[in-house]
């Protein structure tokens, strides 16, 4: 075929003339990281501070109490994953599964042996619709941006495939202190040692603007977004 | 209610054309996404004369600039933001032919599967041969611009494939059959009651007790859409951004219908416009902060999703990247107007911008509407238009834009540029401009947003240096036409505006 690819790219050329391509000099007097180092107080409040703006739920516990407050988020009865959103559909009995990636430290989950666990691996994942029969995921994170409330999944076993995170409609998400970071680019400049990894950026439950540009939380993906603190 | 300028606008609604009562059904689907529509100046007075809609308009834009005012202000370091996001794109439109092949080169590598689109004809067969062989009938979207300036929807469905839109706003517009009004809210000209009753019409499976509830609409579109997200085998997406040194693509959205498309299904075909690319990874830090800001006016949209290729077990196993040119190739061989390929479609430009909040997108013709719309609409097309003469040069638009488009100024070149071809006869670029500033007349009254507009003795400034043009045209011409350019004057826009009223207003008063 008369290759569109060569057309397209020497009609690029022409239209920028003869002149030879320099790099341009980019201005970066924008800051490249916050004032707060990673983990501190200061970081630690903006985030909770944002994500709360943005209706997760911000939950601050130390190792030994994290899976206590897992079991107390997803323990137990159907029905009793926390967060429910009025109006929709009534817990089903596979509603109190809950999924998780196959990394996930097994200790945290150590409250949780009445509950039906399902581990989802890159080998053997769950269909969609299994997924959409679960109530609940936990996942780690890689890390997390305090100034815009932002959470960062990277797709390593600790968090699993995109869909684990997606279907389910709570997602609890654990976050090392020391993970949290001020400003986006001090998260970019972590993320870029990996760059070819699935990344989400999750800043807060679903939420759509469409109707009179009015936020409202819970679209499509999980409608209750808990965040977990751990020092 | 001030009659500003002399001007008595229709705004009592009693216009003759006010009549048509509230419907639900959109204008239809036009055959050029790019050119469709009454002229500017006769949809305007339409527009105006349609007291729901201005109010529809009013309500959604004065909530958005406010949330981006806000936003923004709490950002440092903003003006640095702008300055870096601002020289990346010019940096790529400089080097754009390496770094497209750069970016062929990482995607290639990582197991997607690159294609490229002369015009929307080409890309359109590419995406509907690539869905046929999947053997089905259904694919899922993603809201993305590029796809609608191809009318892809139309052109897939000529070829028996439902394409169905995921994004709220836009399954409202599919629904109601409608073009959109807006770059990001493609619904802006839709309340909740009308949402609720086009999704009672129309939707199928919508709940018969549905109420207006914003949070009760998003749950029936969940409802609705669910199914299709779990079965669907293609989707179909735009790309906000194309990293050339890593081959990574980014979607920016807040439903979680962007991951249901880019996640679930078996096949992945993204479209993509030429221009999308940033150079590299750690560039993305720059416009992850100021894209969310400038649209939505959030500090970070919900979701974003990255992904270069195909990750083995994690997402589709097949992806393809459509490369379009369509017309930006004839963009960026014009020096003066190139940097409209700059935009990031973050729509800050519509939501400040007196004429579009007045007379809303669909006036405009073009799935691009208000002032970016208004310089790469015929930018894209190379048409003769009407459209740089839809703006009162406020400058309001270049003050919000993240990646400091000049558009006032592009606007007065080709403004210039039709004249001197010609083009516009000088009658209805008069009508033109004078139903942009009748709508603009309303806003404008409120001086405060405007008080910083000062931008018109820049763009000649700019065109005097030029050598373009000793006079500018209409309605410069009005302006300058007791002035010796090429020296710029001194007189703000502003002034020159508020002098105008006084003088109107003494007028009236006689
Ligand atoms: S021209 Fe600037 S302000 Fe307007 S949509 Fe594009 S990036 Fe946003």
């Amino acid at each position: 075929m008369s290759d569109a690819r060569s057309e397209i790219l020497s009609r690029v050329r022409d239209a920028l003339g003869a002149a030879a391509p320099t790099p341009a000099r980019i201005p970066r007097a924008y800051r490249p990281a916050g004032e707060h180092a990673a983990g501190s107080d200061e970081v630690l409040d903006l985030l909770v501070d944002r994500l709360e703006d943005y209706r997760a739920h911000v939950h601050r516990v130390t190792a030994a109490g994290l899976p206590g407050l897992l079991a107390d988020l997803l323990g137990g009865t159907p029905g009793r994953v926390s967060g429910r959103v009025p109006g929709a559909a009534p817990a089903r009995g596979a509603r109190s599964a809950v999924v998780v990636p196959p990394g996930l430290d097994p200790a945290w989950l150590a409250g949780l042996a009445d509950v039906d666990v399902r581990a989802d691996t890159r080998d053997a994942p769950l269909a969609a619709t299994e997924l959409d029969e679960v109530g609940a995921v936990v996942t780690a994170a890689r890390v997390a941006v305090a100034e815009t409330g932002t959470i960062v999944l990277d797709g390593e076993p600790d968090q699993g495939r995109r869909a684990i995170s997606l279907v389910p409609d709570v997602h609890v998400c654990v976050v090392r202190t020391s993970q949290v970071v001020q400003t986006v680019p001090e998260a970019v400049r972590l993320l870029d040692a990996h760059p070819e990894r699935p990344l989400t950026w999750i800043s807060g439950p679903s939420a759509t603007s469409d109707i009179e540009l009015d936020r409202v939380e819970g679209v499509h993906g999980p409608r209750t977004l808990h965040v977990v603190l751990v020092r | 209610m001030s009659t500003f300028l002399g001007m008595p606008a229709a705004r009592g609604g009693s216009a003759p054309d006010a009549a048509a009562p509230d419907t639900l059904a959109g204008v239809g689907r036009p055959d050029d996404p790019l050119h469709w529509g009454a002229s500017f100046p006769d949809a305007a007075r339409t527009a105006l004369a349609n007291q729901q809609l201005r109010r529809n308009l009013g309500n959604a834009t004065s909530t958005i600039r406010a949330k981006r005012a806000r936003v923004v202000g709490e950002v440092p370091d903003w003006e640095e933001l702008r300055d870096a996001g601002s020289a990346l794109k010019a940096d790529v439109l400089a080097r754009l032919p390496e770094l497209l092949e750069q970016l062929e080169r990482n995607v290639t590598a990582r197991g997607g599967v690159v294609h490229w689109a002369r015009d929307a004809a080409e890309a359109n067969r590419i995406v509907a041969d690539l869905v046929r062989a999947k053997g089905t009938d259904e694919v899922v979207k993603v809201k993305s611009m590029a796809t609608q300036e191809i009318g892809l929807n139309e052109a897939l469905a000529e070829d028996g494939i439902a394409a169905v839109e995921t994004d709220l706003a836009e399954l409202i517009v599919q629904l109601a059959d409608d073009m959109p009004s807006h770059i990001l809210v493609p619904a802006i000209h839709r309340n909740r009651t009308e949402i609720r009753d086009i999704f009672l019409e129309r939707m199928g499976d919508a709940p018969p007790d549905l109420t207006d509830v914003p949070r009760e609409l998003a749950m029936a579109a969940r409802a609705h859409l669910r199914r299709k997200f779990l079965s669907a085998k293609v989707a179909i997406s735009g790309a906000n951004f194309a990293v050339a040194d890593t081959g990574t693509l980014a979607v920016v959205e807040s439903e979680g219908n962007g991951r249901m498309c880019l996640t679930l299904p078996e096949t992945l075909i993204t479209v993509m416009g030429i221009e999308k690319l940033v150079p590299t990874f750690d560039d993305l830090e720059v416009f992850l902060q100021l894209l969310p800001r400038s649209s939505t006016g959030e500090r970070m949209n919900p979701y974003t999703s990255m992904w270069t290729g195909v990750t083995p077990g994690d997402g589709p196993q097949e992806f393809h990247l459509v490369l379009l040119d369509n017309g930006r190739t004839t963009v960026l061989a014009d020096e003066a107007g190139r940097s409209a390929l700059h935009c990031i479609r973050c729509s800050a430009c519509l939501n400040v911008c007196p004429v579009y909040e007045r007379v809303g997108g669909h006036a405009y013709g073009s799935v691009y509407p208000g002032p970016i719309g208004a310089i790469l609409t015929p930018q894209l097309t190379g048409e003769k238009s009407d459209l740089p003469y839809a703006s009162t040069l406020c400058g309001a638009c270049y003050e919000v834009c993240p990646v400091k488009i000049d558009i006032p100024s592009i606007l007065v070149e080709l403004r210039a540029r039709e004249v001197e071809l010609g083009g516009a006869a000088p009658d209805t670029s008069d009508r033109v401009w004078q139903a942009a500033m009748k709508a603009a007349s309303f806003a404008m009254a409120d001086g405060d947003r405007f008080r910083r507009a000062a931008r018109v003795p820049r763009v000649l400034r700019a065109i005097s240096r030029h050598g373009v043009i000793r006079r500018l045209p209409f309605p410069g011409s009005l302006w300058t036409r007791s002035r010796d350019l090429p020296e710029p004057p001194r007189q703000t826009f502003h002034d020159w505006w508020e002098r105008r009223a006084r003088q109107a207003r003494q007028e009236d008063e006689r």
